[in-house]
């Protein structure tokens, strides 16, 4: 087997050892990749990852409540073929001009390997994952209306995202790799801003990590801020030139960080009665999480 | 290879199947496990485990295959048949992360013998396998096992003590659970059907073809309403003293069940230890915000699934007499029993969820009241399983 360039962290994305592994073999076995976890772990991020570190092409998959198995592989047009029919002058006898290819088939078609990305794909019906089984397991689909069987050039790399709000169906599970992104500590999460923030203050990061990590240790919250909500606040926090003594006792821009009123509500009273300060020095030893 | 981990996985209850064994196997013959521990665990995990609520009870099954591998002949043989495979694959990383020119099997194999000899008498009966010291000779140093703290350098946890951690112990699906889960769950309770209001806006292709045919070719597209879900739901909710320390995962299940915007119609009635003659509007039971539960039967059609939660514990006196009430303001004519058979009778779909585990029912204080009430309703604990049991019984006729 030809050996692929294996996967690593880019500029702007860190990845853990398990991830890192998660993905080469993967890539490796040929099999998707199907990964899960909180969200704003950088779930959909990765796929855009992995094609700059493997230097392909990102093909973006988006699936919705409405999104069938059948529109990744190709849409027969056949209401337009209907009306040029009855008012065109165009020849309606060529039918392929009204097949048009979905991503999935995109991929196949491609001449280059390129990575695909599934993403949400538990937002669609029950059913969808199975329709694509023979798909990524095969690599080839059939187009009854012109008689074509499309074959993957090169087989590409598939990455594939779930909220979990959907069970996925065993036959299909049973064919992936799987992987769950915890929610990183603080000290990879300090990592994942200075990427995005290199000239951070010292002391602003650490204040901020351990506001967030409080906010996130306060029980009762209906939404944890996950990390694309820190990179918001580090970023308000930036323009809004908050001093670092600020951040722990009153955290400015709470609105960010916090997208329920009841979670506002209640981080408010914390705060009132003075709970991030007592728990400050605790969070600043603590190891893990 | 590994033949007895497969079975312990299974055992412990990890839905691995044949095709995702297979897919191990290749993946060890390409040499993706490096030669160590922590690169199986991983592999392993990838591979043959497709949720994370199973990654708990895969640490436990990994635990008990690995934690008393003894450094035998066999096993330090099975390893080097192993590192024999991975060579390839092991060189590039080798040399892509560490200097540790040149080296070759001759080498590994003793390098790996020292180890294991060294392990011996370190551990004294060899506990822990090679790489559990986090610090692999075999230029494996990125892939040290603290590597389940996303990132951390730490050298100093092995894969097997950090499936000993039993970290991912929240996500499996026999814990209790919280409101989204809940929602997921519930969202499992459909029946759909035509006939309600609402924009016609999904396109009916048979009535399509028909107008189009009648219009000789010309397209008349023919639209109808989606359908919807026509099941409604009834709670009904023990609120007495004895479900205090489960009122926050009740109160998570009633806040998923008034979430869950699918249902045609929710109601939520509370009671205290066992129903009687009246049903309580709010959890503090009060006379003043309560109905004759005999109104709740008349007004509520049988088609509502009646889900009751509650520890069913309470004293047998309470269930089987009559004036057994708990509440002495309330004098009950008929005893809780009866009431229970009469809603029983009336819901054609009705299923008791108890915070309480399954496995301590027959141990538990309220044994005989467990019993009996099991009787008259299908019980089910309140976990995700449990709850997706109790589902398929809402769902069909009993």
């Amino acid at each position: 087997m030809e050996r692929m360039p294996a996967f690593d962290s880019t500029a702007d994305y860190l990845v853990s050892n398990e991830l890192r592994n998660a993905v080469n073999i993967s890539v490796a076995l040929g099999r998707p990749l199907l990964i899960k976890g909180e969200p704003g772990t950088g779930k959909t991020m990765l796929a855009k990852a992995i094609a700059d570190s493997l230097g392909l092409s990102l093909i973006i998959w988006n699936i919705k409540s409405t999104t069938k198995a059948q529109e990744g592989l190709y849409v027969y047009d056949t209401v337009q073929r209907l009306y040029d029919s009855q008012f065109g002058d165009q020849d309606v006898s060529e039918i392929k001009q009204y097949i048009k290819l979905g991503k999935l088939g995109e991929a196949f078609v491609s001449d280059e390997q390129l990575v695909l990305l599934i993403d949400e794909i538990d937002k669609a019906d029950l059913e969808f994952p199975n329709d694509l089984l023979w798909e990524l397991d095969i690599m080839n689909f059939y187009i009854p209306e012109t008689k074509e069987t499309i074959q993957a050039r090169q087989r590409p790399a598939v990455v594939i995202t779930s909220n979990a709000e959907k069970e996925l169906p065993d036959a299909f599970l049973r064919r992936c790799i799987f992987h769950y992104i915890d929610f990183p500590d603080e000290e990879m999460m300090a990592r994942i801003v200075r990427v995005h923030f290199p000239d951070l203050e010292k002391a602003l990061l650490e204040e901020a990590l351990a506001a967030f990590y409080w906010l996130r240790s306060v029980n009762g919250l209906q939404k944890k801020p996950s990390t694309s909500e820190l990179l918001d606040w580090t970023q308000a926090l930036v323009v809004g030139g908050i001093s670092y003594q600020r951040i722990c006792a009153e955290i400015p821009f709470l609105g960010v960080l916090l997208k329920k009123n009841q979670d506002f509500e209640l981080v408010l009273r914390r705060l009132q009665s003075g709970g991030l300060q007592q728990k400050a020095t605790s969070i600043h030893t603590r190891r893990g999480y | 290879m590994f033949t007895g981990f497969f079975n312990t996985l299974r055992n412990e209850g990890v839905p691995v199947s044949l095709t995702e064994w297979m897919t191990m196997m290749e993946a060890l013959n390409k040499g993706l496990a490096g030669a160590s521990l922590n690169g199986f665990y991983y592999l392993a995990r990838a591979v043959l485990v497709k949720s994370e609520t199973y990654y708990d009870r895969f640490d436990m099954a990994f635990f008990r295959y690995f934690q008393n591998v003894e450094t035998s002949p066999e096993l330090a043989e099975r390893v080097l048949k192993w590192l024999e495979k991975s060579l390839p694959p092991l060189q590039v990383d080798a040399r892509q992360r560490q200097p540790f020119a040149p080296w070759d099997l001759e080498e590994m194999r003793k390098a790996l013998e020292e180890r294991l000899a060294q392990q011996k008498e370190e551990h004294h009966g060899g506990g822990h396998w090679i790489g559990t010291g986090g610090t692999s000779p075999f230029g494996h140093s990125g892939y040290h096992p603290a590597g389940l703290r996303i990132g951390g350098e730490s050298v100093n946890r092995s894969a097997v003590k950090v499936a000993a951690q039993r970290r991912y112990r929240d996500f499996r699906t026999d814990e209790t659970l919280s409101t989204r889960q809940f929602e997921v769950a519930l969202r499992k309770l459909r029946e759909l059907s035509h006939n309600m209001e609402g924009p016609r806006d999904e396109l009916d292709l048979e009535g399509t073809i028909d107008a189009t045919c009648q219009k000789a070719g010309q397209l008349e597209l023919v639209w109808e309403r989606p359908k919807k879900n026509i099941i409604k739901l009834v709670l009904m909710m023990d609120s007495g003293g004895s479900m205090n320390p489960y009122s926050s995962l009740c109160s998570r299940l009633f806040n998923a069940a008034g979430k869950v915007s699918h249902f045609k119609d929710t109601r939520f009635y509370y009671f205290h230890n066992c129903i009687y003659q009246r049903l309580y509007l709010d959890p503090s039971c009060r006379e003043d915000a309560s109905v004759p539960t005999a109104e709740v039967l008349n007004n509520l059609s049988q088609d509502y699934r009646l889900i009751l939660v509650g520890d069913a514990s309470m004293s047998t006196g309470e269930l089987m007499m009559t004036g057994g009430t708990i509440s002495w303001k309330d004098y009950n004519e008929e005893p809780g029993l009866v009431w229970l058979q009469r809603l029983a009778a009336h819901f054609k779909h009705a299923a008791w969820l108890n915070p309480i585990p399954n496995s301590y029912w027959p141990a538990t204080l309220g044994y005989e009241t467990i019993k009996i009430i099991s009787r008259v309703f299908p019980m089910f604990e309140l976990t995700i399983d449990g709850l997706e049991q109790s589902m398929k019984v809402l769902k069909a006729r009993r």
